[in-house]
């Protein structure tokens, strides 16, 4: 019995990653915590001080993590972790740790760390990509990149991770009891159409009855129908527990010769029932796998069918996104079904048309479409350039061009990428151009920079050709660093745009949510979050001359090939995009909306340290862009 | 006297008795605190009994969770009346020693601590009547008073004030009130926060601890 230990606990067991350990392992640490108070503005650890043999949690107050130049880099509230990171690296400390109100922090030694978190793999796989130096942060995310990227577009790879994924089973069976006679079975079956039926005792699965018993044992004659089920049932049944993955269903099924798997709480015919899994529905899996369903997107015949394909893939993503898959595996799947599927509704189009193309041209998508970002439902944003044809001709083409546009568009919208507010799309006769002409628009663009032309480039810089000539596409992105290296100023201005943003420091005294209009208080995670990594990002690359890198994560990647001295930051930014990616689609998924806004209330501790974090990485990034773009002049 | 060196005492009051021998040190950094609380059947320290000890202790200015005890004691006392305040049922299913091992058991742990408790008079009091129902002498801690080094602050002379007005004061949760280890670890944030705040008013020297306090047990 211990009551100060226990009154700890209580209070640890809400955070992460305490709340991951099992209870006795977190008593045992809270039975040798060491309790620390501290007056304002006094240090726990100074910069430099050789480092302390624990780290903090704290209970109460607010402790500020300072750079040895006194500059406050991160503030830790009820619940934070500070010290670990310094505890892991060893020597001395890099910042200094001081209260900026009264505090008290727990002190919890390295043995403990040892014994009882970094143990459990969950609270260390927390720890690690949340709290733990950058370095090990990017290795276990390379790692997961390495693996995942190898097999991307293959089929087996996909095919690989089908196995891996829990199958989805039935939650609600249908059940009758051993009294139950073979006639009321089978109405309840044909009600509930289903081809099975389990018979339950206290919830318990006895035995089951599928539509092959009935066609063997009742059609034959050989049980009246009017006996109880108990006669004709196959018991026991074969049970397996709820996170069976489709390959372990699969086998069971051939091993036993069934059709049907009951879902027990633990696994065994002695628990509840809580599902049945049939082969029909491992098919359904299967039929939703991404290869699956681009090749229905080639076979489909109306567009009708490719909304529905693009329901499912919907359904896909959020399988995805519940069991942890990697949101740069899960973007691309996406995006490549998506582009499958304009693809085809630009095929449909042409001929359609009923008149042959005027001259080759390219589809683009552009804005977070084009840099492969597009996970949810959003409006559509399109545009299309075709090749220079002679000055005569050139009306002629574009009312061909502007035709085809807009019934691309308008079946892009009955799949349900609906029609862009602000008509960025290749239908309006502004983003329906002729190579030439897109070259002067961005031009334009790039020698005067005003707010609305900077607004445009941020969106059309980033461009992915989906169908169609791609020459064109090249030809025009040399285009656009030709004006830029003729018109180096610009990339100031694009500086300047990409640091509007700078991102709230700490989350919960002085977070920044919207004042005003629909989503007040709401936290705005794409203008506030994504954007300025987008907007750097594009920034970074557009200034080392690179073209044909438009996915942010690519452009990270590529930075850090450029850039090795800055490796680590363009890592954070990398990790910290694929963060609020994940973040915001699973947040998109779970109210159904554009995971755009967020109420801050919702977010658990685990969520909210992510998302610091990710600030973290904005911070510093926008600091570069700061000192390299000289823009200090701009501000 | 002569009584007392005739007398002779059990191993443990021995060995508790010869952590007195060496000299003390003299800062605050470098003594052990043991902040401690009993919960009993009264206030009268001849009559009422021991209920539990709870008690935890601070090094340098840190509160060591893992140097911590918590006893319950089997008593014949019982009066059902302070039930309700403590909590502690005469056949309650917590593990609960006699008397005498409870006491072997807190000597051996404080040893030579500084001790702390709110009104610590009381406390000590009835720890040394358990120790003269055991036929040993008074215990050799030096004490401080929680509350008494309250009115050290400036501003603040209050003649008596609770743990709970201190609680409030001082911005610590009263969780687990009335219990003895509960008590003992408010105690200990207390201590700390009067400890700091006085730092704050003025140079406070190791001794300052220990003057004005009119406790008997300090020597």
């Amino acid at each position: 019995m211990n009551t100060i230990a226990v009154r700890i606990y209580d209070f640890l067991k809400a955070f992460p990653p305490f709340n991951m350990l099992l209870p006795e392992s977190l008593l045992s640490i809270c039975k040798s915590i060491e309790v620390q108070y501290v007056e304002k503005d006094n240090f726990i650890f100074k910069t430099n001080d050789p480092v302390q043999d624990k780290f903090y949690v704290v209970k109460d107050g607010d402790i500020g993590l300072f750079t040895a130049s006194n500059e406050l880099i991160d503030e830790c509230d009820e619940g934070d972790i500070f010290g670990l990171r310094a505890l892991m690296r060893q020597g001395n400390y890099l910042l200094s740790a001081k209260a900026i109100e009264e505090s008290i922090v727990y002190c919890i030694s390295s043995t403990l760390f040892d014994d009882y978190i970094a143990s459990n793999s969950e609270a260390s796989k927390y720890l690690m990509a949340n709290l733990v130096s950058n370095y090990r942060k990017s290795n276990i995310e390379e790692q997961n990149h390495n693996f995942f990227t190898s097999f991307q577009h293959t089929t087996s790879g996909l095919q690989d991770f089908l196995e891996e994924q829990t199958a989805d089973y039935s939650k609600n069976p249908i059940t009758c009891s051993t009294k139950t006679s073979i006639k009321d079975a089978a109405i309840l079956m044909t009600e509930k159409r289903v081809g099975s039926i389990i018979i339950t005792e206290k919830n318990k699965p006895l035995g089951i009855i599928t539509d092959k018993d009935l066609r063997t044992k009742i059609a034959t004659g050989l049980f009246s129908i009017e006996e109880s089920v108990s006669k004709i049932m196959t018991s026991p049944v074969i049970a397996y527990h709820t996170n069976i993955t489709v390959a372990e269903a699969q086998i069971a099924m051939l091993k036993h010769r069934i059709t049907h798997l009951c879902i027990t709480k633990d696994g065994t015919v002695d628990s509840e029932l809580t599902g049945i899994l049939s082969e029909h529905d491992i098919i359904v899996i299967r039929e939703n796998n991404a290869t699956v369903l681009i090749k229905e997107v080639k076979r489909s015949k109306s567009t009708e069918d490719l909304k529905q394909i693009r329901l499912r893939a919907q359904k896909l993503l959020k399988r995805y996104i519940e069991q942890q898959i990697p949101i740069t595996f899960a973007s691309k799947i996406i995006t490549e079904i998506n582009n499958s599927i304009t693809i085809k509704i630009i095929e449909n189009a042409i001929s359609f048309m009923n008149q042959p193309l005027p001259t080759s041209f390219t589809w683009l998508a552009i804005g977070s479409q084009g840099r492969e970002e597009q996970l949810l439902f959003t409006d559509q944003d399109n545009a299309l350039v075709f090749d220079d044809v002679p000055e005569n001709d050139i009306k002629k083409t574009k009312d061909y061009f502007l035709k085809l546009s807009k019934k691309i568009t308008q079946d892009l919208n009955a799949v349900g990428f609906e029609f862009c507010p602000a008509k960025m799309m290749a239908s309006n006769p502004k983003w329906c151009l002729s190579l030439s002409q897109w070259k002067q628009q961005f031009k334009r663009w790039i020698t005067s920079p005003d707010q609305d032309n900077l607004m445009l480039c941020t969106i059309f810089f980033d461009f992915e050709p989906i169908y169609g000539n791609k020459q064109l596409v090249k030809t025009m992105s040399e285009g656009i660093f030709e004006s830029i290296s003729n018109h180096e100023i610009f990339l100031n201005h694009l500086g300047v745009n990409a640091l509007k943003n700078p991102p709230p420091l700490s989350f919960f005294r002085h977070f920044l949510v919207e004042q005003s209009g629909e989503h007040k208080d709401q936290f705005d995670i794409k203008a506030r979050a994504m954007m300025p990594l987008v907007d750097a990002a594009r920034l970074l690359i557009l200034s080392n001359n690179i073209e044909a890198h438009n996915n942010t994560i690519l452009r990270y990647e590529k930075l850090i090939e450029l850039e090795p001295q800055n490796k680590e930051l363009y890592n954070d930014c990398l990790i910290a995009f694929k963060n609020l990616l994940h973040f915001r689609t699973e947040q998109g998924l779970k109210h159904d909306d554009s995971g755009r806004f967020i109420d801050l209330k919702s977010l658990s501790k685990a969520n909210r340290l992510e998302l610091k974090n990710c600030f973290k990485a904005i911070k510093e990034i926008q600091e570069l862009i700061l000192v390299r773009f000289n823009l200090s002049q701009f501000l | 006297m002569l009584w007392f060196k005739k007398k002779k005492y059990p191993a443990f009051w021995n060995d508790y008795l010869k952590k007195f021998k060496t000299s003390q040190p003299k800062s605050i950094e470098n003594t052990r605190f043991v902040v401690f609380d009993t919960e009993t059947t009264g206030f009268d320290t001849l009559t009422d009994r021991i209920l539990s000890i709870g008690a935890v202790s601070i090094f340098n200015n840190i509160i060591d969770v893992s140097d911590s005890t918590e006893v319950y004691l089997k008593q014949d006392e019982f009066k059902a009346e302070t039930v309700e305040i403590h909590g502690i049922l005469k056949e309650g299913n917590l593990l609960k020693i006699n008397e005498n091992e409870a006491i072997e058991q807190f000597i051996n742990y404080i040893g030579n601590a500084v001790l702390v408790a709110h009104h610590s008079a009381f406390d000590i009091e009835m720890i040394n009547n358990a120790l003269k129902r055991l036929n040993l002498p008074k215990l050799k801690n030096k004490c401080i008073d929680t509350g008494i080094l309250y009115k050290k602050l400036d501003g603040k002379k209050e003649s008596h004030i609770s743990l709970d007005m201190l609680c409030d004061e001082f911005n610590i949760p009263k969780h687990d009130r009335h219990t003895a280890s509960g008590d003992a670890f408010i105690t200990s944030l207390l201590f700390l926060k009067i400890v700091s705040k006085l730092k704050q008013e003025r140079y406070v020297h190791y001794s300052d601890l220990f003057r004005a306090s009119n406790n008997k047990g300090y020597i």
